[in-house]
């Protein structure tokens, strides 16, 4: 690959700031690929214009897979392989099997809906971060353009950032 | 959305501090090189741990026979320290789990090192759950595994079977709340690192993490859903630890307020242990800014609760023993009170029930000396509890002439003392390679709280907002 993403970065040291700055540069016609933080702003999202998450979504299913094959592990053992009359129970006992089911719908709900935040944004052990700026994990609030996505200036998006509060604007190529 | 705390709260974090500051005063004990005191104390607990492997190999080796058990009292210091830990492992979640359900803000400087503690202590009971096995390699015997032997499957009517799904469900979703609260913080670290060695272990576990806009939208949901699915499971795993005794047949165990008076006595007995270990981190590294007086007055008012709880369940076990009009029952809550095990009963109840009461008073709440010795007393106390549970209902049976007194050997001892030396050594380790605060958290929460901010916020063209929003509360969301 010999072509290079060229980034414009604009700095922040204010969270609040940094929200209006998101507006304000949307509305003036620059396209902002991503927000760095380091810590959640409420809101952010929306405001980049980010769809909404359906991690919920997978997490609501991964809890009913969890349901579903917690009790089919129970009723094939309980009922249908060995069945043994326990204290007088029923075979299928469900009063009974209702603490193991929740473990393993909860168990299957953590490990799913966690796995899918990693996948989804493809974090992984080792994995290189592409970072903007080494602060913003510290104190400071990166946002950033692609110059592919934007056909103003590099000059014009830098005032614009400026003037909506950036402390400072680099260039950063990948 | 916005910031803005009642003036009425008291500030989360004292002294003033900026974002940076924050991300400076945590990652300095990480970054720099072990102290003294950390060293003398981390070996200390090595020592412990040692001797502790020591004594839980023999125990391993020769059989639980070395134990002080006789035919009559089968349970006793074994699964007492396993209900007593998993008891204190009951109060990480709990603060991370049902304060952010609850918006409790003030759980943010506190959270990270209870749920290290809370991950410790289950591991603690675990060693104790493999111990009373007796044959410890066959542990996998308590899952539903195919086996040559029909395949004979693990009973789902049991309790026993639903504490091996309940434990071990615990450990693992509370490890994965704990590693996924850590990420950020680890990235701070990463970011931040000077050696080629702390580059790369930090970078490995933080495992890419930027901070983007998209991931934290995402993280928030995924930190929250698993808050929501914790809360139950941390009051389920209480619940059935209970039910081991509650659905037996023993006069003293077969009572129906076991899982809520359980539950109770769990968080009792894990905020006392979180409120040790926070006034011992807040000393060694000068976390007075972070964990304020605040803090450790709520910590209080929350033992103080949860202690008047656990005495009335005491009094309700007793009442009902008496109202129930069965022999047995009632025998054996008279015995538990003046029999020969009477001052195990009272030490419980000194501990447990009297000693909280004194944090009726202010002061007292917010002296961090008597903070310190209280919490410290009621683990004692709560030990008790389930050590006068288990041992004083099962040492006077049916058959008078099976009537016997449990007394500890050595080996009980220095298992006991084994996870001490686990529990301790793990915590050392945590404090010293990993940030004993959640940074992200505590700086999400700064604002209207650091007395910088309001001033640039109003800098910033947000007078007219400021003055309508001064003294009303705005929450976060």
């Amino acid at each position: 690959m010999n072509t290079t993403e060229r980034y414009l970065v604009g700095v922040f040291d204010d969270d609040e700031e940094l929200l209006h700055a998101v507006t304000d540069v949307k509305t003036r016609g620059v396209k902002i690929e991503e927000v760095y933080t380091p810590f959640p702003i409420h809101g952010l999202d929306v405001a980049i214009g980010h769809p909404r998450t359906r991690i919920p979504i997978a997490a609501f299913m991964f809890g009913c897979l969890g349901l579903v094959c917690i009790l089919s592990l129970i009723s094939y053992t309980m009922y249908f392989d060995w069945p043994m009359i326990i204290g007088g129970k029923d075979f299928f006992a469900l009063p009974d099997f209702i603490p193991v089911s929740f473990e393993g719908t909860v168990l299957f709900t953590a490990f799913g809906m966690v796995g899918t935040f990693l996948v989804t944004n493809g974090l992984w052990p080792g994995k290189e971060p592409k970072t903007f700026d080494l602060r913003s994990t510290d104190d400071k609030f990166i946002m950033t353009i692609n110059m592919e996505d934007n056909k103003k200036t590099e000059a014009e998006i830098e005032s614009i950032l400026r003037n909506s509060g950036a402390i400072e604007v680099n260039v950063k190529q990948f | 959305m916005s910031h803005v705390v009642s003036p009425i709260r008291e500030k989360l974090v004292s002294g003033g501090k900026s974002y940076h500051d924050v991300t400076q005063d945590i990652c300095r004990q990480v970054e720099g090189a072990p102290t003294k005191e950390w060293k003398i104390a981390f070996g200390i607990s090595c020592v412990i741990f040692t001797y502790g492997a020591y004594c839980l190999g023999y125990t391993w080796w020769q059989g639980i026979g070395v134990w002080g058990l006789n035919k009559t009292v089968g349970w006793a210091w074994d699964i007492t320290n396993f209900v007593w830990w998993v008891g204190i492992g009951h109060a990480g979640t709990l603060i991370s789990a049902v304060l952010l359900l609850f918006r409790q803000k003030w759980r943010t400087s506190i959270n990270r090192s209870a749920e290290a503690m809370t991950i410790f202590a289950v591991l603690c009971a675990a060693s104790f759950i493999l111990a009373h096995m007796g044959r410890p390699w066959l542990f996998h015997w308590a899952l539903p595994l195919p086996n040559t032997f029909g395949s004979l499957w693990v009973n789902f009517n049991s309790p026993l079977v639903w504490d091996v799904f309940a434990i071990s469900t615990y450990l693992s979703v509370s490890l994965v709340f704990w590693y996924m609260g850590l990420v950020p913080d680890l990235a701070t670290i990463r970011d931040r690192a000077q050696t080629k060695a702390s580059k790369f272990w930090y970078g490995l576990f933080s495992l890419g993490w930027t901070g983007s806009a998209k991931t934290w939208a995402r993280y928030e949901y995924v930190s929250l859903i698993l808050a929501g699915i914790s809360t139950p499971l941390v009051l389920s795993v209480h619940t059935i630890v209970s039910m081991d005794f509650a659905t037996s047949v023993i006069p003293g165990w077969h009572t129906t307020i076991f899982p809520p008076y359980f539950v109770a006595g769990a968080i009792f007995s894990g905020f006392a242990m979180v409120q040790t270990l926070l006034l011992v981190t807040r000393v060694t590294f000068k976390l007075e800014d972070y964990i304020t007086i605040e803090h450790i007055e709520m910590m209080n008012i929350v033992i103080t609760v949860t202690g008047s709880i656990v005495g009335i369940a005491y009094l309700t076990e007793f009442f009902i023993a008496w109202y129930s009009g069965v022999e047995y029952e009632s025998y054996c809550f008279v015995n538990r009170a003046t029999g020969p095990y009477w001052w195990a009963y009272w030490m419980m109840m000194t501990c447990n029930v009297i000693s909280p009461q004194v944090f009726w008073f202010k002061k007292v709440r917010q002296s961090i000396l008597l903070s310190f010795v209280i919490s410290v007393v009621v683990n004692i106390g709560m030990w008790f509890e389930r050590f006068v549970i288990i041992v004083s209902s099962l040492h006077r049976d049916y058959l008078p002439s099976s009537w016997a007194m449990f007394s500890p050997t050595r080996y009980d001892i220095g298992d006991y003392l084994f996870s001490f030396g686990l529990f301790f050594t793990l915590f050392f380790l945590f404090a010293k390679f990993l940030p004993v605060i959640n940074m992200f958290e505590v700086k999400a929460v700064m604002k209207g709280v650091s007395t910088k901010y309001p001033k640039k916020q109003v800098a910033h063209k947000q007078i007219e907002k400021e003055d309508t929003k001064i003294g009303e509360e705005v929450s976060e969301s």
